[in-house]
């Protein structure tokens, strides 16, 4: 911090351009380098769905997919996504129906505040499509990246396994 | 379709989301959301209900205090102090003020007006005794991470690069954030527990003694939301607030008396909470700070903390306990002393019951209760869950663990030997006191009467294998709360309150509670929660507010239905010309005769006959004098650990939680605040400690990569039991809260479980890996 205290004040980086089709629409920002990808989201876009729960890689709250992966959007600057396809928890709901995660989530009273729950839901459809996770053990750890304060983890278990079955293993 | 949207213009915003609009409309949590079956008959209390804003949360639509994109909205950054304690010698803010989109840079020298009292910074939350902190009012640092400074920028990234480029000097001063360094300090604060008879004597005289010293650190509640504030000011500078809090009635009241604001200027909302535990019990810095950069821009404003300034706000106290039992060979208690040592600020005195817990739980003649307090320069400690009982039954329940020890008795026997029938600390009887069956049905179901009491003595391959178990004990409390109903002729309910839901499930019972005693499928229930101008409701916090808010809809749905009867007896060919209020019911839609439904009018004939649109009425609860009672819930908490001893590794494999707490309203979001009860206590055994740099008085972890808390792999089975416990007493449902009793026992739990393991005591909580290693 007392490096970047000691130096002379600077602008703000020149903004570029980024496009990202963004749960099937392509949005074009304006925007400087150092925003990142959670930020343009929640700020620029106003899908204040993901959520921002420590914005340093620790929480998982801002779990989205890109090009079908899950990565922690506070991790990732929205420059370096230009071109790519992000889906957020907004556009997990298709013509109305539920994703069958978000209805599990909600059978399994699989959340408490929610605060954690749309990173929790990405993050498992992002596990189901890696297809590695069999067991509940395997479930367990492969979503440990996503912390719930809450403690509904239990829940969250059974809504992700009521899921899977219900999508027969694929995303 | 393409969309553009550039780089924010203040005046030209044109974000789709996030209107004011949309978040009143969040506030208002639409039941027709649900999946479940439509019922009609009053049977929505008592059964497991999917809640009401789950679509809401999984769908992102739930809108939380940091995420109202209003137009013209300037972002906020807090500059934390690096010092412990000393004065602010000089703020230099020009190198931020040079970066095009900063705003303003507020200090103590250049902020809007605030009270110069004490008392108008005392908020409902706040200890009797102390001057409680001010945000951003002098020169005074009180605690590392303290705001020194307000940025306002245009965005975000703006504001948080140039808080970066504030420079501030300060004048140390000598700190002390040891607890340990500062015990011998430590003064008495006086609490109701009475001692009884003569504990020093009867200890030194008991056939069986334990005695021994216990240790919980600060924990930080970490909820997953950052502390967040929208300030939306209007030109008649009236103030609408989101906010993050607990209460927001209390958030409301006391930015009247932080700014000298009249009552109809501030509104606050919290629609949706992300998780508080007790941290939005108080009002937080973030909300004095956002509010000082809307009043000095006259301009809407959102401060966000981060993480690490998350540990600059309240945290569970550390404590050390101390316990001292003195039992007859047979196991019965003859002496119980409890005295602990936890940490306050130097500029407040919080304190809660940490010590009169066995007075609830175990009989003994003679007993001593000591409370001290030791003054460190951080942040007053606060409410985080089960406050007291969380760190002071882990004592006690680790102390009991011991005395079985010694005296070769199972830890369940020693319990049931000991068994109180009355509160010995005020000589009253139990509104209800259900343990007996917890301890038996727990048992039952963890499998207990397999375990082999010696130490060491089971294995699972590799791994040794320890069973624990605790008691669990909490308050059953009831506030003071008024509800609104009103009725629309269509059948419509609404429901109003202002509480929040924090996670706790409270739009879900208030809907249930309305759609039973309305006669509707809770389909046709709205509830309205989260707001300050809706009905006086206290802050969400002790596990009182199922309570509290539930018989205050039950009185506004009864004058409801007194209105509907007096209409009803004008109507011609009335089924209820003699009925009394008492003589009737609403249901599947109708007024009708209570035990002869048949005899019924439909509401909606009843209103048009009336010829009224909507009735709306507002009731406080009110409760029958219960004075003379004691009210607890109560659990017994069974544990199974498995420890690879070459390395040291701890796993809660199983975990039963058998809970009396009445009647249980909503099994499905009752057994959730368990479950994750039971997840907070196994962080508080294993995981969780606030680490501070005594040299520099400052927090090391203040992350929650460093701050361990549980995460999925660490949590396995955990069964929870809610056993019959009828009350008559307590309240006309019969029901008492289940925020908080499922984290009270689960440290001990998992301690003595682990001492069973391995042979090994530890009694410094986290037990982590390196503790047991020095021991094994
Ligand atoms: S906000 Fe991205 S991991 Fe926490
Ligand atoms: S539901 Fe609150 S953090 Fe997961």
């Amino acid at each position: 911090m007392s490096d970047v205290s000691r130096s002379a004040a600077m602008a703000a980086p020149a903004t570029i351009n980024v496009t990202l089709e963004v749960n099937g629409r392509s949005c074009t920002l304006t925007i400087a380098p150092w925003t990142t990808l959670l930020d343009a989201l929640r700020d620029r876009l106003g899908l204040t769905g993901t959520k921002k729960g420590c914005d340093q890689g620790q929480c998982g709250a801002c779990t989205v997919l890109v090009d079908g992966r899950r990565i922690n959007s506070c991790l990732t600057l929205a420059v370096m996504k230009d071109g790519a396809k992000v889906t957020t928890i907004e556009g997990l709901e298709t013509d109305g129906t539920l994703h069958p995660l978000q209805q599990a989530f909600i059978d399994h009273d699989a959340f408490q505040c929610g605060y954690c729950t749309p990173g929790q839901i990405c993050s498992a459809a992002g596990l189901i499509a890696e297809g590695k996770a069999k067991t509940p053990d395997q479930i367990r750890e492969l979503m440990s990246g996503n912390i719930c304060r809450c403690g509904a983890y239990p829940n969250i278990l059974a809504a992700i396994q009521q899921a899977m079955t219900a999508m027969g293993g694929k995303s | 379709m393409s969309t553009d949207v550039n780089r924010r213009d203040p005046l030209a915003t044109t974000v789709a989301f996030g209107s004011i609009e949309t978040a009143n409309a969040q506030a208002a949590v639409q039941a027709t959301a649900q999946q479940q079956a439509s019922k009609s008959m009053s049977s929505y209390i008592g059964t497991p209900t999917s809640r009401v804003d789950g679509r809401a949360k999984v769908t992102g639509q739930a809108k939380y205090a940091g995420e109202l994109n209003v137009a013209g909205l300037v972002y906020g950054s807090a500059v934390g102090a690096t010092v412990a304690k000393g004065r602010i010698v000089r703020i230099n803010a020009d190198d931020a003020l040079k970066v095009p989109g900063v705003l303003d840079v507020l200090t103590h020298q250049n902020r809007p007006r605030m009270a110069d009292n004490d008392q108008a910074y005392r908020d409902d939350a706040a200890p009797e005794s102390g001057a409680p902190y001010r945000p951003l009012y002098d020169d005074r640092i009180l605690f590392n991470g303290q705001p020194v400074a307000l940025v306002l920028a245009e965005d975000w990234e703006t504001a948080r690069y140039a808080a970066m480029l504030v420079r501030v000097e300060y004048k140390a001063e000598d700190h002390v954030t040891d607890l340990h360094a500062a015990r011998g300090s430590a003064f008495v604060v006086e609490k109701p527990e009475k001692p009884r008879g003569d504990a020093a004597k009867a200890f030194a005289a008991a056939a069986v003694r334990h005695e021994a010293e216990y240790f919980i650190p600060i924990e930080h509640h970490n909820p997953m939301e950052l502390f967040a504030s929208t300030v939306v000011w209007s030109d008649d500078g009236k103030l609408t607030v989101y906010d993050k809090t607990q209460g927001v009635q209390n958030v409301q009241r006391y930015l009247c008396g932080v700014f000298g604001l009249k009552s109809d200027d501030v509104t606050v909302m919290s629609p949706f909470m992300g998780g508080g535990f007790g941290s939005g019990l108080r009002p937080q810095y973030q909300v004095v700070l956002a509010v000082l950069g809307a009043m000095s821009l006259k301009r809407p404003v959102r401060l966000v903390l981060n993480r690490a300034q998350m540990y600059g706000v309240g945290y569970r106290p550390a404590t050390i306990e101390r316990l001292a039992l003195g039992a007859r060979a047979n196991g019965e208690l003859e002496a119980i002393t409890h005295e602990a040592i936890a940490v306050t600020s130097q500029y407040e005195d919080f304190s809660r019951n940490d010590t009169g817990w066995s007075g609830i739980l175990y009989k003994s003649p003679n007993a001593r209760y000591t409370h001290k307090l030791a003054r460190l320069d951080l942040p007053t400690s606060g409410d985080m869950r089960a406050p007291g009982a969380a760190t002071g039954v882990y004592a006690l329940e680790a102390a009991m663990d011991e005395l079985a020890v010694a005296l070769k008795l199972d830890p369940v026997e020693l319990r049931l030997r000991c068994y109180s029938d009355r509160d010995q600390n005020e000589d009253l009887p139990f509104t209800s006191k259900s343990l007996r069956e917890c301890y038996r049905q727990g048992a039952e179901a963890f499998g207990w009467s397999k375990r082999n009491p010696e130490p060491r003595s089971m294995r699972d391959g590799k791994e040794l294998v320890g069973w624990g178990m605790a008691t669990g004990v909490w308050e059953a409390l009831q506030m003071p709360a008024s509800a609104r109903i009103v009725l629309t002729a269509n059948g419509h309910t609404e429901v109003a309150t202002a509480a929040s839901d924090i996670g706790t499930g409270t739009y879900t019972i208030m809907a249930q509670v309305a759609a039973d005693r309305m006669g509707v499928p809770i389909d046709n229930v709205t509830v309205r929660l989260g707001d300050s101008t809706l009905p006086a409701c206290p802050i969400e916090g002790g596990s009182w507010i199922a309570a509290s808010v539930s018989h205050a809809i039950i009185g506004a749905a009864d004058e409801v239905r007194g209105e509907l009867l007096r209409i009803a007896k004008t109507m011609p060919d009335t089924p209820f010309a003699d009925a009394l209020a008492g003589d009737v019911v609403l249901t599947n839609g109708k007024l009708a005769r209570a035990g002869d439904v048949a005899r019924s009018v439909p509401i909606a004939d009843v209103m048009r006959h009336g010829k009224v649109e909507h009735i709306e009425r507002i009731k406080d609860n009110t409760f029958a004098d219960i004075s003379k009672y004691a009210r607890n819930t109560h659990s017994a908490v069974f544990v199974e650990v498995k420890i690879d001893e070459e390395i040291g590794i701890i796993r809660v494999t199983r975990a039963v939680s058998a809970v009396a707490a009445g009647r249980i309203l909503n099994p499905k979001t009752a057994g959730n605040q368990v479950v994750g009860s039971v997840v907070g206590g196994i962080g508080m055994a294993l995981h969780e400690e606030t680490l501070i740099d005594h040299a520099f008085g400052r927090i090391m972890n203040a992350n929650i990569a460093e701050y361990h808390v549980p995460v999925h792999a660490d949590i396995h089975d955990i069964k929870v039991i809610f056993v019959d416990e009828p009350d008559s007493i307590i309240n006309p449902l019969g029901m008492k809260g289940v925020g908080e009793i499922g984290i009270v026992g689960v440290a001990a739990a998992v301690a003595n479980a682990i001492y069973h393991a391995t042979g090994k005591r530890v009694r410094d909580l986290p037990i982590t890996l390196d503790k047991l290693q020095r021991q094994l």
